[in-house]
């Protein structure tokens, strides 16, 4: 028999947690604080006490980047073929369906031309949403004709990178995407055509490994977590707790490995300056 | 040697094994019909279980530890190698060797990952997984190679790139994407050879190439099964199922059009004839060679875009 017993119900971190239902007010991932949706977009989806920066689409991203209106995108309708009829406990067809519902989107990649501050630009943006923001065939094909279509009409390339790397589940066809993306990104730069890579949370594996690398200027956002192996990974080769902040923008920055971190309200303008400077 | 026996080698070596025994009592008794069966028995047995290996029992083929590696082939394939150490900005990787040999008549760059035989050996080469110091060396030497007009082959064999701390804060990442963006423009021919595991970007950091060919008993993916299966099953048990539906074979590669040729190997493996497999190797790296340095630089590259280009499967 226990010296004390509790009479009342148990006092959990559970019951003290601010659960909000689903509508109009979101809760910070980082410091807990209720936001307002509206208020919420009106500052590029950042919380406006901790700023910390909400994981956004390619739909908020355009928003966000382009003129208004001036976004027109390209290969809209390409899907997955699934080549390898792949499956795991759940056939790789099937989840490719019910995440193209789930998403009102029909892969990991947005891509088309759109403007910034009045000049054009081909644009791509992954969205994470889509099965992790995972690269397979469609993927490497929208963004290396989005590259092609930059380096046709002359001008910039902004990729917007947010993935967890190559996707499983189209096995070497996914690899090879990396070198696709590369090598497109290799005859626009032998063109001279300027191209600006932006990392968002999170953008790891073969994403990272290919074209989220190689832009002239790389941007990333606040905190976003970047690199090539997961931390979960590392932390089991190594042994050890991983350091505080690592594999973060910051730690990218101390590094050497991005040209600057970015607010996501200072993102168009400082996007735009830089195009200014790498075209006549 | 016993511990390097996999599953479905043992009823071959113990067959072998009883020719052997009865070998010894050749000059005495009369059985030399019997070994003579038996023999027959053994290449009968042989040819059915190589043709019929699973996904998973090839991935082990390509990981056998007496398979011969990069530097075997190395000493095997060319006179006078040089081998080139480190990256020029902060050491030698011993994961990746690299150097300039005579294949022939021909002088060529030969870079590939190095894995280790024993324990001592396996920690000097880290497993045969690269830090990004390897890669910006494999890329100073492509890059020597081209200065110089020499083509290039590649050999992978690696099971990944290494995911280390250090290995992050240098830039694995960039590592490898930069030796994509660079190699799909060097202006010598390319051929890259699987020549036992390719595992994602670890082997693709040195792996485009005009020419890609994979040894029969070899794999090459986005995922090593193991790590598929813990990712999608959440269990390191599926590795299997992971291997068959990664579908990362030779054979599976071809089909895919990823790769442009399979290497045969000796009946059994790589592992079981050395010198079989280097030759074999050599032959038709001179024949692709002589194919490819008749092209020019321009073309070169356009169709090493073109190639990459075409891979992958979606519908519009």
């Amino acid at each position: 028999m226990a010296w004390f017993k509790r009479s009342k119900e148990n006092i959990s971190p559970e019951s003290q947690k601010r659960d909000i239902p689903d509508g109009q007010w979101i809760k910070c991932d980082s410091c807990s604080e209720i936001i307002h949706k509206k208020q919420l977009e009106l500052s590029n989806w950042v919380c406006p006490k901790c700023d910390f920066h909400f994981r956004i689409g390619s739909e908020e991203y355009i928003k966000t980047l382009l003129d208004d209106g001036s976004f027109k995108e390209m290969d809209k309708k390409m899907k997955s073929g699934d080549p390898l009829e792949f499956e795991d406990t759940k056939k790789y067809a099937a989840r490719i369906e019910s995440t193209m519902s789930k998403t009102n989107l029909n892969d990991a990649v947005k891509t088309g031309t759109g403007k910034i501050n009045g000049a054009k630009v081909s644009f791509a943006c992954m969205d994470f949403k889509f099965i992790g923001g995972s690269m397979g065939s469609v993927v490497g094909e929208k963004i290396a004709r989005a590259i092609d279509k930059a380096y046709s009409s002359k001008m910039p390339m902004i990729i917007i990178s947010q993935s967890g790397g190559a996707r499983m589940m189209e096995g070497a066809f996914s690899l090879m995407q990396m070198a696709k993306t590369s090598s497109r990104l290799a005859r626009l730069a032998e063109a001279k055509i300027p191209y600006i890579s932006i990392l968002a949370d999170p953008t790891t594996g073969g994403t990272t490994a290919s074209y989220a690398m190689l832009g002239d200027v790389i941007i990333a956002e606040p905190k976003a977590l970047i690199g090539f192996a997961g931390p979960r990974v590392i932390k089991q080769t190594i042994g050890k707790d991983l350091p505080e902040g690592f594999q973060r923008s910051e730690f990218l920055l101390e590094h050497g490995f991005v040209d600057m971190i970015v607010q996501r309200k200072d993102l168009k303008e400082t996007v735009s300056k830089m195009i200014g400077y790498m075209t006549n | 040697m016993a511990k390097n026996i996999l599953e479905f080698e043992k009823p071959i070596i113990e067959l072998e094994n009883k020719i052997e025994e009865m070998r010894k009592y050749e000059d005495n008794l009369d059985i030399k019909e019997e070994i003579t069966l038996l023999e027959d028995k053994v290449t009968k047995l042989k040819e059915n279980i190589y043709d019929n290996l699973t996904r998973w029992q090839r991935v082990q083929l390509a990981r056998h530890p007496e398979r011969p590696f990069t530097l075997d082939y190395l000493y095997l394939m060319t006179n006078d190698f040089v081998e080139l150490h480190g990256d020029r900005y902060y050491r030698d990787d011993n994961a990746i060797v690299g150097g300039f040999a005579m294949l022939e008549d021909q002088k060529v760059m030969i870079i590939g990952h190095q894995k280790g035989r024993d324990t001592k050996s396996n920690l000097f080469r880290n497993f045969g997984m690269p830090n990004p110091e390897g890669y910006r060396k494999a890329l100073r030497l492509m890059k020597l190679a081209e200065k110089f007009n020499r083509p290039v082959i590649t050999l992978l064999d690696t099971p990944g790139a290494y995911p280390g701390l250090e290995a992050e804060q240098n830039g694995q990442a960039e590592a490898i994407a930069r030796n994509l963006f660079e190699m799909s423009r060097l202006q010598v021919p390319i051929v890259v050879v699987i020549i036992g595991e390719g595992a994602s970007g670890g082997a693709l950091g040195i792996g485009v190439g005009d020419r890609i060919l994979m040894l029969e008993n070899t794999w090459y993916s986005v995922i090593s099964p193991e790590s598929c299966s813990s990712i999608l099953w959440r269990s390191w048990d599926y590795k299997e199922q992971a291997a068959e539906s990664l579908r990362l074979t030779a054979k599976d590669l071809l089909e895919q059009k990823i790769i442009d040729r399979i290497v045969a190997e000796p009946l059994g493996g790589a592992h079981k004839n050395h010198i079989k497999i280097a030759e074999t190797l050599k032959e038709i790296l001179l024949e692709e060679l002589k194919e490819l340095t008749k092209i020019k630089p321009d073309k070169l590259v356009q169709n090493r875009l073109e190639k990459f280009g075409s891979m992958g499967v979606y519908v519009e």
